[in-house]
């Protein structure tokens, strides 16, 4: 049982903008600038090994490339992206302050092991990661769909747990590869993490079983391969239907409400596989080559081990064995690693990050292997990865382009060179979240009753593309309709609403100057203080409010709220 | 200064602009200049080329719709008709049959995708998905070229229906596809402050926004800026109105099909109309690799046939189809062998799209497959033929050449051939 997140009871201001000139002052806006600050402070950091091998082999790369890396981010904006990435917001009031509060060397490192090791985040760093694992596993729509057989509660429940306990990388493959039981949490033998695989497996003699766990796992897409040889990958078709055959005992069965034909439940079961010329013993299973031949494929992972060719889960447990294999595989260690990297940075050693086939061209290949062997050496421990990449050069830098690496943009084509931060969209999940601890808004009723919320939220960005794969894609990728939703949506009316309660209701009661006022909401949205000119706006607005001071604010922080300075991740 | 932040009620800033640039130009002339310039709009109505893409997600069994093998191995229950056309379809398209006279079939498409997401990319783009440069779709494409000929468009001018569509790819996030469904329902589009409060916060906005544009963080945030105005277009656009199919009589909205994909046909045409460069509406369930005839006979095949027939009807009674080209096409076919479950896998190789209006010869049936519907019998085409031949029709020109973000060059259609005898 997870404890109740401390951020429900985080106060935004903590009664901050009643001192606001001291708020400021310690946020560094009335000392030396932060940038100089985090200057003399960086020279005296210490660094794990890791992050020094990063730092020498990109700036190696700058080198070879004859480009010169931006400069490095000012610390607050550094601890926006931290905050973004790790746990899926942006940082309160309170905790800029905290950040900035503390002068040692090690403050950076300090607010990792915060966030990485502290109670009070371990349910928001739990829900963010098995947001974004659910959607790779079973997609954005997984478990919404009419009739399904997964069980979106019992996957995230799986998920959060995992991450909750830090739960070793490998372990957790291993646990979603293999899993037997209920998909639902209530029903006997309850495994979340069979999930993943329940609606992967009955149908098309589970082929998508078969693409997912690969190119998941291991990087490797064989999807094409299914129906022959591709030009373009080393895959071939019989090594598609090697890998299929570890799959064939399992089977996901529907347990019904007693006494209705509706479906409760999934249990995910291996059993007897006869093979296609049922022979047991020699479980077999045929597919046809383009010109119509037939062949016969028997479990053979994908470096070319073999296992036993009985279909008697008392023998050979397929999926078991599927599972050992994989451990043993410097694949499943590159492709963590590669997402990771690409989850940070922008963009992975890869491009796309879960096509690892040696058709594709890989970036810093020394730095990739190195990275990956050193994972598995330190326990495939997530969060020692995130202190390694998070503390490294490349995800400190300015997302601010020079003349000397404009070069490097990886949206133009080129490979990247991670010697700028890539600017990026926040994800509808980090958006949602990130309003919630800015605005306190959407914070009613208890955890469950919020997660619905989100959900239903979420799934106005969901479109399907009508094929029995599920594919989707999401609207909130900075077209119009997020456009709309973001000037009139209900999440950002409830973000401004000046209704009794509201925080900025209590902005607009309470006590300081207009601009004092305004200033506050350029640092809880945008980690800065307002420009001359943005004050000038203020100003103006303030006026055609004829002084209401709430109605100004409410103009300002829904401009805020639109800016791409607010959206992006930079 | 303060004169920005009061405009007229119900009219963007962009619009209120315009109509300040036309009344000081205007200043001292006679009235006649404006009716010229209305009879210049007319005619700029008049040649305006726009697309209608019907998306089969999923990939249909082409060898059931279109290109029938009755009394084969392969061919399945269905019998062919004939048709208001020189060719024969599934008796399971009897109104499609009335008005295959204004369509082409292409029977001789040959493509290598037969995985969904890399087929809908290569249907769309004309390329095969490639790590390094993102390409933008047919919807994205068209619209950028015929821009042009609708000055006045306020609404985007890619709309998909009822579905994603792909991307605009290089062109940027400005030419993305505007997504709605089917009913025409557009989320968060009731404003909930007067327009000149907007345009207060307009203000706001683009201060902070330009600010931050100016310290070269990548290109992605001038896009960002761009969708941003075209938000603010719509929210004070009457052409909106376009998109309200419900106000269409009952007696439209049945001959259409009241449903998705019925409603979405019916909603193209409204768009079409508004002056809508591409419109895409999607039908899916294709994917019909158990109980394939079952699906078609008693689904899907009805629910297209209405649609699809009331849509091209419809735009020859209001003189439209001839500047409207129509698309039918999915990822890919279906195998011609029939499975074990009673349905069809996945089939790239020999396949057939239907093409029409634009100026397309109709009634034909172009190439041809081999008896067992396996192969592709005399030249094959492609998808960047498709593309090729439909820009074509649109009136633009295939010499057009797109640089991408990189500088490198890229002809439309990525270099695809006109299908031979498309055209009279």
């Amino acid at each position: 049982m997870m404890q109740t997140s401390k951020t429900q009871t985080t106060n935004f201001f903590a009664g901050a903008w009643t001192f606001l000139a001291l708020v400021l002052g310690v946020l560094g806006f009335h000392q030396a600038s932060a940038q100089e600050e985090s200057a003399k402070v960086s020279r005296r950091v210490t660094l794990p090994p890791q992050t020094e091998k990063i730092d020498k082999a990109i700036e190696a790369s700058w080198q070879d490339a004859g480009i010169r890396p931006s400069a490095v981010e000012e610390d607050l904006k550094w601890c926006r992206r931290v905050f973004l990435d790790v746990i899926g917001r942006i940082p309160s009031f309170d905790e800029m302050s905290v950040f900035m509060k503390d002068k040692s060397p090690d403050r950076k490192l300090n607010l990792l092991r915060r966030l990485l090791d502290e109670d009070q985040y371990t349910e928001e760093y739990a829900n963010h990661w098995s947001t974004i694992w659910a959607n790779i596993l079973i997609g954005r729509n997984g478990g919404m769909e009419e009739r399904s057989l997964t069980n979106r509660q019992g996957m995230q429940k799986y998920l959060r747990d995992s991450f909750a306990n830090n739960k070793p990388y490998n372990t957790m493959v291993h646990e979603l590869v293999t899993a037997t039981g209920s998909t639902k949490p209530g029903a006997e033998n309850f495994n979340g993490a069979t999930n993943f695989l329940a609606m992967k497996v009955n149908e098309e003699n589970a082929v998508q079983a078969t693409a997912a766990v690969s190119k998941i796992f291991l990087g490797l897409q064989v999807q094409c391969t299914q129906c022959h040889n591709h030009p373009f990958n080393q895959w071939k078709q019989q090594k598609f239907w090697e890998f299929n055959a570890f799959f064939r005992q399992t089977r996901a069965l529907r347990r019904f409400v007693r006494g209705t034909d509706d479906i409760d439940h999934i249990e995910l079961i291996n059993e007897d596989f006869a093979g296609e010329g049922s022979h047991p013993e020699k479980a077999e299973i045929y597919y046809t080559l383009r010109n119509g031949i037939a062949k016969v494929a028997y479990p053979v992972f994908v470096d070319g081990t073999a296992i036993g060719k009985s279909g008697y889960v008392s023998e050979v447990n397929r999926r078991s064995e599927l599972g050992n294999l994989m451990m043993e595989s410097d694949f499943l260690d590159k492709t963590i690693v590669n997402r990771m990297w690409a989850h940070f940075l922008g963009y992975g050693f890869t491009k796309p990050i879960d096509d690892l086939g040696p058709h594709n061209p890989v970036v810093n290949i020394d730095l990739f292997e190195s990275l990956a062997k050193d994972f598995r050496e330190n326990s495939y421990d997530l969060k020692q990865l995130i202190v390694w990449i998070t503390l490294s050069k490349p995800y400190q830098l300015s997302s601010k382009m020079t003349k000397d690496n404009e070069s490097d943009d990886p949206s133009m084509g080129e490979l990247p060179k991670f010697s700028h931060f890539y600017t990026r969209q926040m994800t509808a999940e980090q958006l949602y979240a990130s309003l919630a601890i800015a605005t306190q808004a959407n914070r009613k009723g208890n955890l469950e009753e919020q997660q619905r919320r989100r959900e239903e939220w979420m799934r106005q960005f969901v479109v399907a593309f009508g094929t029995d794969e599920g594919d989707e894609t999401t609207t909130f990728n900075g077209s119009i309709p997020q456009g709309l939703m973001m000037f009139n949506g209900d999440l950002i009316r409830a973000a401004i609403s000046l209704e009794p309660g509201t925080w900025l209701n209590q902005l607009s009661t309470g006590k300081g100057t207009p601009q004092e006022k305004v200033q506050f909401l350029f640092i809880a949205g945008l980690g800065r203080k307002p420009r001359p000119e943005e004050l000038t706006v203020a100003a103006q607005i303030l006026a055609a409010r004829k002084g209401e001071v709430g109605g100004m604010l409410q103009d300002m922080w829904w401009a805020i709220l639109n800016s791409n300075e607010f959206i992006f991740n930079h | 200064m303060w004169n920005r932040f009061t405009t007229p009620n119900g009219m963007s800033r962009r619009h209120f602009m315009s109509h300040m640039a036309g009344a000081s130009a205007m200043l001292g002339t006679s009235l006649s200049l404006g009716h010229s310039l209305r009879v210049h709009a007319d005619t700029l109505k008049k040649n305006r080329k726009s697309c209608i893409l019907l998306w089969m997600g999923g990939g249909p069994s082409t060898m059931d719709i279109w290109d029938l093998k009755p009394g084969t191995d392969n061919g399945g229950p269905f019998k062919a008709i004939s048709t208001s056309g020189d060719v024969q379809i599934s008796e399971h398209m009897p109104m499609m049959a009335q008005q295959m006279h204004h369509m082409a079939i292409v029977r001789s498409m040959s493509t290598r995708e037969a995985d969904h997401n890399r087929g809908r990319y290569y249907m769309h783009t004309g390329y095969v998905p490639d790590a390094n440069v993102d390409y933008p779709s047919y919807g994205a494409v068209v619209a950028h070229e015929l821009i042009s000929q609708r000055p006045d468009l306020e609404i985007p001018p890619f709309v998909a229906v009822g579905g994603a569509s792909e991307g605009p790819g290089f062109l940027g996030m400005s030419w993305a596809p505007f997504n709605v469904t089917s009913n025409g329902r557009v989320r968060n589009l009731e404003m909930s402050v007067d327009s000149d409060r907007l345009n207060q916060r307009r203000i706001a906005l683009e201060t902070i926004e330009n600010s931050f544009i100016s310290q070269n963080r990548g290109g992605v945030l001038e896009d960002h800026r761009k969708v941003l105005g075209k938000t603010f277009d719509l929210l004070t656009s009457k052409q909106m109105e376009a998109f309200q199919v419900d106000k269409e009589p009952t007696d439209v909205k049945e001959r259409y099909g009241t449903n998705g994909f019925g409603q979405g046909c019916l909603l193209a045409r409204r768009l079409v109309e508004a002056g809508v460069a591409f419109v895409e509406v999607d039908l899916g369930g294709w994917d019909n690799h158990q109980n394939i005839f079952r699906t078609l006979e008693n689904d899907r095949l009805p629910v297209l046939d209405k649609a699809m027939a009331a849509l091209t009807a419809d735009l020859q009674e209001r003189g439209l189809l001839e500047d409207t080209c129509i698309v039918w096409m999915g990822e890919f076919s279906r195998t011609p062998r029939i499975n074990g479950d009673a349905g069809r896998d996945h089939w790239a190789r020999a396949w057939s799209v239907v093409v029409g209006g634009g100026g397309i010869k109709g009634g034909q049936a172009i190439g041809a497959t081999n008896d067992d519907g396996t192969e592709v019998v005399g030249e094959p085409y492609t998808s960047e033929d498709v593309m090729a031949s439909v820009c074509h029709a649109l009136g633009i020109s295939l010499e057009t050449t797109f640089t991408s973000r990189n500088g490198r060059p890229m002809k439309i259609a990525n270099s695809g051939k006109l299908i031979k005898g498309l055209f009279a």
